[in-house]
């Protein structure tokens, strides 16, 4: 279980965040929506434990988060695969600095790169994959290392609609059957009622849970076409128009 | 295989080279500039002779040594400058002080210091190219961008894991782009410090003929040391190609 609690954190005098609390079981998902910039980046960070939060603590399991752990993956924004290694080697990064002998990491990467439609492209870069490709390696890499939790950085904004439904149900497909808890941080509302289970709104700077909503239809690949995602989306509206 | 277009524009280029030579030496005279012909043939005669080779070889030694040593101090220097600040702050003031200083006019002093031979001229390209390679990979260094340390760290890398898959990578094109850059820095190096004190050396063997009014056996020497440029640049860009692949890939937009 992940417990955030009372996360606080300011910036040459500028508070990012205040007073987020929340509370993720083993067999959750999160969406986390705000603003462009209110904060939701620092957020993930403190997550990671990739920052420290000014006040409060962030809990994995019971023990607190004071540094980067192989228990939790992130997958930054633009992906942040490295130019300079193969596909294969960026989805063993993870292995790598973990020790795990190179025969092995190698073998975990590639059945995991088979997982997510990626055969064949072991000895590629990055560069040579188109956006959607690209995601796919950073979602292989982050599930690799079989984390505990994954934190998600606006993943798929920068992908074109229909690459980003088909993503989003990889993601999915992955979630269940590996049933790992994930925090993703989004401004798209549409891709927080695929993707969460529930829905944190934050408010603009600095960034403070408003409202916190349950998402009943989630799992659902045809979610989009139902009554009650119309019913969530508008409702999601009406929240952030209040206070975006 | 061997790659047939590169090749074929160096052909096109000595051509053109040539043709220039050729229209300088016929508006001079022939007499301070040879014919181009003439000195080509000057040159295939050198060839086999064991003394060009001998020449040829303690050249390129000196530049060769003189770039590994350059690249071998000032590309970690530069790693520590572009990662750690303190380091940073502690060495910056000087190397940007000392940078603009032309460091060829310290020749007397390696001279005395490390002597006639071979080591006082490898000291003074390695000085002089150094100075590049460090400023150029610590610019690098500082222009990688965050994500990709934050790649490292959160998949729980120690900075020895930050240093090996992101500072060394991506600093390496920086460091071979100096390299690159500064083969014709070295040459000219080069040409100067072995224009003192020394029998050997296609430097010597320039400055040797010349003072024996010998302009064709100047010339043996002059297309040498200009051969041995491109050699030394197209070693450093083939390096480049095999240790920075990703850099020379078609990208997808």
């Amino acid at each position: 279980m992940l417990t955030a609690d009372n996360l606080g954190k300011a910036h040459g005098g500028d508070r990012i965040l205040d007073g987020v609390s929340f509370t993720l079981s083993s067999d959750e998902t999160l969406a986390v929506v705000g603003p462009s910039g209110c904060g939701k980046t620092s957020l993930l960070y403190m997550l990671s434990g990739l920052s420290r939060p000014d006040t409060g603590a962030v809990f994995l399991d019971g023990s607190p988060v004071q540094g980067p752990t192989p228990d939790i993956s992130i997958i930054l924004q633009d992906y942040g695969l490295l130019p300079w290694r193969t596909v294969v080697d960026n989805v063993a990064l993870g292995l790598k600095v973990q020790g795990v002998p190179r025969a092995e990491r190698l073998e975990r990467a590639r059945l995991q790169l088979v997982e997510l439609g990626m055969a064949g492209h072991d000895q590629d870069y990055p560069a040579t994959l188109s956006g959607g490709e690209q995601q796919r390696v950073a979602i292989a890499r982050a599930f690799v290392s079989r984390p505990r939790l994954m934190l998600l950085d606006e993943p798929f904004s920068s992908l074109d609609a229909l690459t980003r439904e088909r993503l989003q149900h990889t993601l999915l497909d992955v979630w269940k059957r590996r049933r790992v808890p994930f925090v993703l941080v989004t401004h798209s509302l549409e891709e927080a009622v695929v993707l969460g289970r529930r829905i944190m709104v934050l408010s603009d700077r600095p960034a403070r849970p408003v409202a916190m909503f349950d998402n009943p239809g989630f799992g659902d690949e045809s979610i989009r076409d139902t009554e009650a995602c119309f019913r969530l989306l508008k409702e999601l509206r009406h929240t952030v128009e209040d206070v975006w | 295989m061997v790659n047939v277009r590169p090749a074929l524009r160096y052909v096109a280029v000595l051509m053109v080279l040539g043709l220039l030579w050729k229209l300088a030496a016929m508006a001079l005279g022939g007499v301070i500039l040879p014919n181009p012909e003439d000195a080509i043939r000057a040159f295939f005669a050198a060839l086999p002779t064991r003394i060009f080779w001998e020449h040829f070889g303690v050249s390129a030694f000196r530049a060769v040594m003189g770039m590994v040593i350059a690249f071998g101090i000032a590309f970690p220097l530069g790693l520590v400058m572009g990662s750690v600040r303190r380091a940073d702050a502690m060495l910056a003031p000087f190397i940007f002080l000392t940078y603009p200083i032309p460091k060829i006019v310290l020749l007397p002093v390696f001279l005395l210091l490390l002597g006639l031979g071979d080591a006082s001229k490898i000291a003074m390209i390695a000085l002089i190219l150094g100075y590049q390679i460090l400023v150029t990979t610590r610019d690098g260094v500082r222009s990688i961008h965050p994500k990709y340390l934050d790649s490292v760290r959160s998949l729980g890398g120690s900075r020895l894991d930050v240093l090996r898959e992101v500072l060394v990578p991506a600093a390496l094109p920086h460091g071979f782009t100096a390299l690159r850059l500064g083969t014709g820095v070295s040459v000219a190096v080069l040409f100067f410090v072995e224009s003192f004190a020394t029998t050997r050396g296609l430097g010597y063997m320039i400055m040797d003929a010349w003072g024996a009014m010998d302009y064709l056996g100047m010339f043996v020497g002059i297309i040498g040391m200009s051969l041995m440029g491109a050699a030394l640049y197209e070693l450093a860009n083939f390096m480049e190609r095999r240790v920075c692949r990703w850099m020379f890939l078609r990208k997808r937009m």
